[in-house]
């Protein structure tokens, strides 16, 4: 005992103490599922995506990108991002204008010439994909991409199916699709234009393909039974826009009307507008609340001069007029006639009341089940006859881009697990985090970049593209809003705000973790992490 | 030394960190090799703010006077959980003599320092506000009025919280202590008693006097640094708060912080020679109930009757300092 008056131990670090013992609940870092991942219906990985591009590697995240989806120029146009519905961020100033970015993510990869990498290992299975639209485009990068030889049968002479022949140019200009669907036949993607599939099985056989892929979307408009004079000029949305893409641009006259409220029916009415047309007419049965068309897509046509005439279907075509009649909603939000006519110059008339699917190539194959005049599919995305699959507009689902793409995506996983012999099973879901799961306290107050618009002048005349893009240091601005729902992003506040310095930092890139030896279990770090990506969990006792 | 003005980086300098911050702009906190000048291992209650304001301040510290540095500690709940013998969790040269003598031993460690040429080492003293506001108060008024050389920090959590709860000089009115009238018409504690200190700390116009929460790290930093990089007298007065005395969840010690801060109850101000010459502006301005309602402390004021005289009160001395201080606007 060498030690001064009344000192009998020797000083130690309270590290000795291990307070880790008083804790009843733990802190566990995890990863939950952002609303905009949750709602796209190609499966983007946005989240993930926006954090690369945060710190200016756009590569990076356009490569995360296109893990999911081959097409994020033509997403950054044509998506109707329903992601940005569902942002977070909305609740609190605007949500992320992530359509905006993933425009300028794909602008970028045309620009700068990026390229899918091509996987080393060939499987030696031939798929064979019918349809080059999005959802047969899609299908076939993911196949190729898991090594797959893929060879396409496309009806048309052009790719893109409803990319090209249903969106205007105005919203989606065509070198921007050519750009992309290069990039597909790059990977070794072999595509047959004017190639018309009358026979599936047939072809399968022929070809020796292992499985198929069907995409050949809903071309066929639908009619509806309006009496004509022989003199009236009654056309259908989908040969009007189709006839655009070709030499002779569609004569449609002064004064244009078309019938129907879908997005389609806008697209067509703003073509003739920019055709020429003094007047364009949109006529729909039921009213602005009622109508299916995205209400940016109206607003933008009515900036435009299209006009609408709500609650009305057409009686009558005449020569150079048509006959109205007034409607009026029940109680269910049905429309019921009203017995009021009115009469509206027109010098034609365009039905855009929806398109069909055209099954001819599937008759008579065995096990394959047609209901509503739409292929059925199973989970997998196959049909009832084994090894064909489908997707797209041709199986019951809503109509659009994005849900093709996703369809493609997923279609492809299926039958590359199916030529594996095995059944592909998707990771189980994350929870979806929430808003009341984030401390939005810490985000930077930033409101919305918004996009540059195209005068209105030269949109009522010109097939400009509408919709400009954002430049870097807006697009950079524009991602750094994104508050990473769910995912960390590594803001140092676990690491900082421990009352006991129990959270070690790994350094960048590679986040936290908890030291459980003196972490006291007080959920500091839960209640004060930005995104929500720590929670609390019961210690087992 | 001013703020730093940080472009949009998404969440700017509201975390501890921002990975798009240049390492240079980053907080101590966020390095990956910072002191933790108070260790691990300590025995504070779980979710405590006290804890927390002494590592972020004296790291920051350490970190401006390149780790020369000096405590000495009054006693309280601080130094009571970090030095239970022969344990100490603190990675620096630390001091406890008395309850109400830390201001006059680290003006006597810094005479010392002066007399032996050690320039380079720099004095602090830290007490809670019992060993502040109340018993120390003599020797900290007296460290002022000859401006010696000592960085007094106070963690404030409004009470005796090493003791069981009793009432202090920097008790707010209404809130309940184990001293204070359990019931009757007005329980808890009364208005127009207690102190500010950093008002009186101003009034000796000393060099530097700034107050800060657990709620803005960047914000509190900052003060110490710039204070560590004066000589003389100097005060900072860091709100910190108390679940286990507060009454209130341990996870919510900085949400109280940043709502004591957004209801303008406490004014987060900083002054030169008596001067006020900053404010931290209210961000999202909050009425007082917000912060009293999650506090056992003033669970009398709601319920079932809610004590609205009190609480409006409590608001008028919110709205006080928001005049006072000019807390509102950009």
């Amino acid at each position: 005992m060498d030690k001064p008056f009344a000192i009998t131990l020797d000083v130690g670090t309270s590290l000795a103490n291990h307070t880790g013992s008083w804790r009843t609940n733990r802190p566990v870092y995890l990863s939950r599922k952002p609303p905009c991942n949750h709602q796209c219906p190609a499966g983007e990985n946005i989240q993930a995506w926006l954090f690369l591009a945060e710190s200016g590697n756009y590569e990076g995240a356009w490569r995360k990108l296109v893990e999911d989806n081959p097409f994020p120029a033509i997403m950054g146009r044509a998506c109707y991002h329903t992601c940005e519905g569902a942002c977070n961020r909305g609740q609190l100033d605007a949500a992320v204008g992530i359509n905006s970015v993933e425009h300028f993510l794909g602008d970028q990869a045309i620009a700068r010439g990026w390229k899918f990498i091509a996987p080393s290992v060939k499987s030696g299975k031939k798929v064979m994909v019918v349809g080059a639209g999005p959802s047969g485009l899609s299908a076939a990068y993911h196949l190729a991409m898991q090594g797959h030889s893929v060879t396409i049968f496309e009806a048309g002479p052009l790719p893109g199916g409803m990319m090209r022949f249903g969106i205007p140019q105005y919203r989606l200009p065509r070198d921007v699709i050519d750009a992309e669907v290069q990039r597909v036949v790059d990977l070794g993607v072999q595509i047959n234009y004017n190639t018309k599939i009358s026979n599936v099985l047939q072809a399968k056989q022929q070809g020796g393909f292992d499985a198929v892929f069907l995409a050949v979307g809903a071309h066929i408009a639908k009619r509806a039974y309006i009496p004509a004079g022989d003199s009236a000029h009654v056309l259908d949305a989908v040969s009007v826009l189709r006839s655009m893409e070709g030499e002779d641009k569609p004569l449609l006259g002064r004064k244009v009307v078309v019938y129907g409220g879908g997005n389609t029916a806008i697209d067509v009415a703003r073509t003739a507008k920019r055709l020429g047309a003094t007047e364009s007419i949109i006529v729909y049965r039921r009213n602005r609340e009622k109508m299916p068309a995205h209400d940016f897509e109206l607003e933008e046509a009515l900036q435009e001069g299209v006009l609408v005439k709500w609650l009305s279907t057409i009686k009558q075509a005449g020569e150079s007029s048509i006959t109205v009649e007034k409607m009026a909603l029940d109680d269910q939000g049905f429309p019921q006639p009203t017995g009021e006519f009115e009469t509206l110059e027109a010098d034609s008339v365009v039905l855009a009341l929806g398109q069909d699917v055209d099954l001819s190539l599937i008759d008579g194959v065995p096990g394959l089940v047609v209901q509503d005049g739409v292929v059925q599919v199973n989970a997998q995305m196959m049909t009832g006859h084994a090894g064909i699959f489908a997707g797209g507009d041709m199986v019951p689902a809503e109509r659009n881009i994005t849900v093709g793409i996703g369809h493609g995506k997923k279609a492809a996983r299926n039958i590359d697990a199916w030529l594996r012999g095995t059944v592909y099973k998707p990771a189980p879901q994350a929870e979806v985090a929430g808003f009341e799961k984030l401390n939005t306290w810490y985000y930077s107050d930033a409101p919305k970049t918004v996009r540059p618009v195209l005068d209105i002048i030269r949109r009522q005349s010109t097939f400009e593209e509408v919709q400009g893009g954002l430049d870097e240091s807006n697009a950079l601005f524009e991602a750094r809003r994104c508050l990473s729902c769910g995912n960390c992003f590594e803001c140092d506040n676990c690491y900082g705000v421990c009352p006991d310095n129990a959270v070690v930092k790994l350094g960048p890139g590679k986040g936290f973790e908890f030291n459980y030896d003196y972490c006291k279990g007080c959920g500091i770090c839960v209640s004060e992490c930005p995104c929500g990506a720590i929670k609390m969990v019961p210690e087992e006792i | 030394m001013e703020q730093a003005t940080v472009k949009f980086y998404q969440t700017g300098t509201f975390t501890v960190g921002n990975r798009l911050l240049a390492p240079e702009q980053r907080s101590v906190q966020a390095g990956p090799q910072r002191r933790n000048s108070l260790n691990s291992g300590h025995r504070a209650c779980q979710g405590c703010g006290e804890a927390l304001g002494a590592r972020y301040a004296i790291d920051a510290a350490m970190a401006a006077t390149n780790g020369q540095l000096i405590a000495a500690n009054a006693t309280g709940c601080l130094e009571v959980f970090s030095t239970p013998y022969p344990e100490t969790s603190w990675q620096m040269p630390w001091v406890h003599s008395l309850f109400g003598n830390a201001a006059a031993v680290a003006t006597g460690i810094a005479a010392a320092m002066k007399a032996k040429g050690r320039s380079e080492v720099r004095v602090v003293a830290q007490g809670g506000d019992g060993g502040t506001t109340d018993i120390g108060f003599g020797c900290l008024s007296g460290m002022f009025e000859r401006n010696d050389d000592v960085l007094y920090i106070c963690y404030d959590n409004e009470a005796y919280m090493n003791t069981g709860v009793q009432r202090s000089s920097a008790t707010p009115p209404a809130a309940r202590t184990a001293t204070t009238m359990p019931v009757g018409p007005n329980p808890g504690n009364d208005f127009g008693q207690g102190k500010s200190v950093p008002l009186i700390a101003m009034a000796h116009e000393i060099p530097y006097v700034a107050t800060a929460t657990v709620a803005d790290l960047r914000d509190l930093e900052r003060k110490v640094t710039k204070a560590m990089s004066i000589h003389g007298a100097r005060y900072i007065h860091i709100f910190v708060p108390c679940p286990l005395g507060w009454g209130a969840p341990s996870q919510d010690t900085i949400k109280l912080s940043r709502l004591a801060v957004e209801s303008g109850i406490f004014p987060v101000f900083e002054a030169e020679a008596g001067e006020v010459t900053g404010v931290r502006k209210i961000r999202r301005q909050i009425p007082i109930e917000d912060y009293l309602r999650p506090q056992r402390r003033f669970a009398h004021l709601f319920g079932k009757h809610p004590d609205v005289a009190t609480i409006a009160r409590l608001q008028a001395r919110a709205d006080r300092n928001i005049r006072r201080f000019g807390l509102l606007g950009e």
